[in-house]
């Protein structure tokens, strides 16, 4: 063990990694953002709500049928993913042609719903959720212990954000969404379906949220407010960021989360306050975001 | 076929005057008649909140700015005024101003780096700040942490008026709400007010025609996040409590919800918005639990269905304004 700026190595390196993880689901629950609000023009309130789904639809599968976590990493954010098809469906296509501030108004709502029956059902106590078999011990780094989970964390929300960068910018299918973004009408007249794109765009945005949900179920216990104050967290790196860029979403997400990490061990009292502060520093020197376009 | 224009748009106007000051004679009768028939503490408490609604409907229903942080400025106004009267003392019209200042340094501050920021962002970025103050509200000592400031004295109006009785302090909070309601009414109807809304129609054209749209922004939120502020310090002499519940985002997002319900842009729509929620909150009581959910379905409901919010439909079915 050694010491680096008076803090043990043991100390910083921990908090450093739970920055990435934090970083994690910044990055994933962001990009959800920014690919949602690009085709339909909504901001995803429910996105938080969304997100704790995830993590209850991994408890659920496991208390009720004893499906493991592998299979709920996939088979959770396809349900939740359902759902949100279901709602854009039934409640959010009224609302494309109205002032954005109707979806963020409507999706407020939808957050409240959704974690009002959470909590009726299943009480406002965090429930845990058992690590995985496969992931559990860790490794020895010398300079510090890595436990495997969240090895796993870094390394899967990374792969899952960097496939959907490479999607939306790098093939056809990515192409047709970047170009309904732009001019739907136009891309429509081409003959394909944009309508059910935007469905399957919002689908793919909220089963991302899910996604996250179920990776943090071991970390932290699921509970219905798991996503309410985090929502707040990723509005704010998302004002940093600037919702033009994938990579730029990705980018910010892991950042601020490596910062918060850090403002942990330097100075504790600021650190659920630190990601706000940078947001107003931004505002101030760069206002349109790091990576957003002067609109 | 030529129209006297000028006298047709007069009529409309004195005609739509008219129904405003009639609402505004039922509403004055149904104060004076109120506290006879209805407990006064939560009378008090509806005037606190209508008073609080009606300050952020300045900001949506006249400059078409969405702030999800309105809590700042009630809880923080809530802290100071709670602070004034508990620790140093002060009378309570003092306290009340201390807190309606501080609500308003916060707006000026929080307003100056929101604006910065159209549309969507700027609702994320009021959203953000105020969720920074709650964190900072929950660290600092004099904030009492998760207990809050209780017992807060009501103390003696100016020295002299005992404010303990309810009845008394039911004629104060009807002051102020009715001082605060004539405010935002003037601000309204004088010629800032109408830049405001030419900022709201179309923010490009009013830069255009020479308005520096970014400074009449920034005073319309000083005065909504002030007047928010004078609702959340009343609020704390009337209950003698100021707690976090006061600065959290889940009070954002009812007074979102009282303004969407009466009605956007609507003179007293927030008034029977904060009414009818508070209303609801109290009956709903033993099921505690659910008005979250009933909130959201009444979100969705608004969103979906009118748009226009009670008072907004009531006006366009009479075809009168309100």
């Amino acid at each position: 063990m050694f010491e680096i700026l008076g803090i043990p190595s043991q100390a910083l390196f921990g908090q450093l990694l739970i920055g990435l993880i934090n970083g994690s689901f910044y990055a994933l629950l962001s990009l959800g953002l920014a690919v949602i609000f690009g085709m339909l023009n909504i901001i995803n309130f429910s996105h938080g709500a969304q997100y704790m789904m995830g993590g209850f639809a991994a408890y659920i599968l496991l208390q009720k049928t004893g499906i493991g976590y592998w299979p709920a990493l996939i088979v959770a954010p396809i349900l939740v993913g359902i759902t949100g098809m279901i709602i854009e469906r039934t409640l959010l296509q009224w609302l494309y042609k109205l002032d954005h501030l109707y979806g963020l108004l409507l999706t407020f709502g939808l957050a409240l719903v959704i974690e009002g029956v959470a909590r009726n059902f299943y009480g406002s106590a965090g429930l845990p959720y058992a690590l995985p078999e496969s992931l559990r011990g860790g490794q020895n780094l010398g300079f510090m212990f890595l436990p495997n989970y969240r090895a796993w964390v870094i390394v899967a929300s990374l792969t899952v954000c960097i496939s959907t960068w490479f999607v939306i910018e790098r093939t056809r299918l990515g192409a047709y969404l970047r170009a309904a973004t732009e001019n739907p009408a136009l891309v429509g007249a081409f003959g394909i379906n944009v309508p059910r794109m935007i469905t399957l765009t919002y689908g793919f945005g909220v089963g991302l949220a899910a996604f996250a949900g179920v990776m943090a179920a071991p970390i932290y216990n699921v509970s219905p407010q798991m996503g309410s104050e985090l929502i707040i967290v990723v509005f704010a790196v998302v004002v940093i960021g600037g919702m033009g860029s994938i990579l730029g979403a990705i980018v910010t997400g892991f950042g601020l989360g490596v910062i918060e990490g850090l403002t942990k061990v330097f100075f504790p009292e600021a650190s659920n306050t630190v990601i706000f502060v940078i947001m107003v520093i931004v505002l101030l020197v760069r206002p349109a975001g790091l990576f957003g376009r002067r609109t | 076929m030529e129209r006297p224009l000028s006298t047709h748009t007069a009529t409309t106007a004195a005609k739509q005057n008219r129904s405003e000051i009639i609402a505004f004679v039922i509403m004055v009768a149904a104060l004076v008649a109120a506290p006879f028939f209805v407990y006064p503490l939560f009378l008090m408490q509806g005037l606190c909140f209508a008073l609080f609604a009606c300050a952020f409907n300045l900001l949506i229903g006249y400059v078409g700015l969405l702030s999800f942080g309105h809590a700042l400025y009630f809880g923080w106004a809530s802290y100071l005024a709670a602070h004034a009267a508990k620790v140093w003392g002060f009378t309570p019209e003092l306290a009340i101003l201390t807190g309606t200042l501080t609500a308003a340094i916060c707006g000026l501050i929080a307003g100056a780096i929101a604006i910065r920021r159209q549309g969507i962002y700027f609702a994320m970025i009021t959203l953000a700040l105020s969720q920074m103050m709650y964190f900072i509200a929950l660290r600092m000592k004099f904030t009492g942490g998760e207990d809050g400031i209780q017992n807060v004295p009501r103390g003696k109006l100016f020295g002299v008026i005992d404010l303990a009785d309810n009845m008394t302090m039911y004629v104060v909070v009807a002051v102020i709400f009715l001082a605060g309601f004539l405010f935002i009414h003037r601000i309204i109807n004088s010629p800032f007010g109408e830049v405001l809304k030419a900022i709201r129609e179309n923010e490009p054209r009013a830069t255009s025609l020479g308005y520096k749209t970014d400074r009449y922004k920034l005073l319309a939120f000083v005065l909504s996040a002030t007047l928010a502020g004078l609702a959340g310090a009343t609020k704390a002499i009337v209950l003698q409590i100021a707690s976090l519940t006061d600065v959290y985002w889940t009070m954002s997002g009812e007074v979102v919800l009282m303004t969407l319900l009466g009605g956007l842009g609507t003179l007293f729509g927030p008034i029977v918005g904060a009414v009818a929620i508070i209303a609801m909150q109290t009956r709903l009581n033993a099921f505690e639990q659910w008005v979250s959910v009933i909130q959201g379905v009444i979100f969705v409901a608004c969103v979906l269905l009118f748009r226009r919010g009670i008072v907004g439909e009531l006006a366009r079915a009479l075809k009168i304004k309100l």
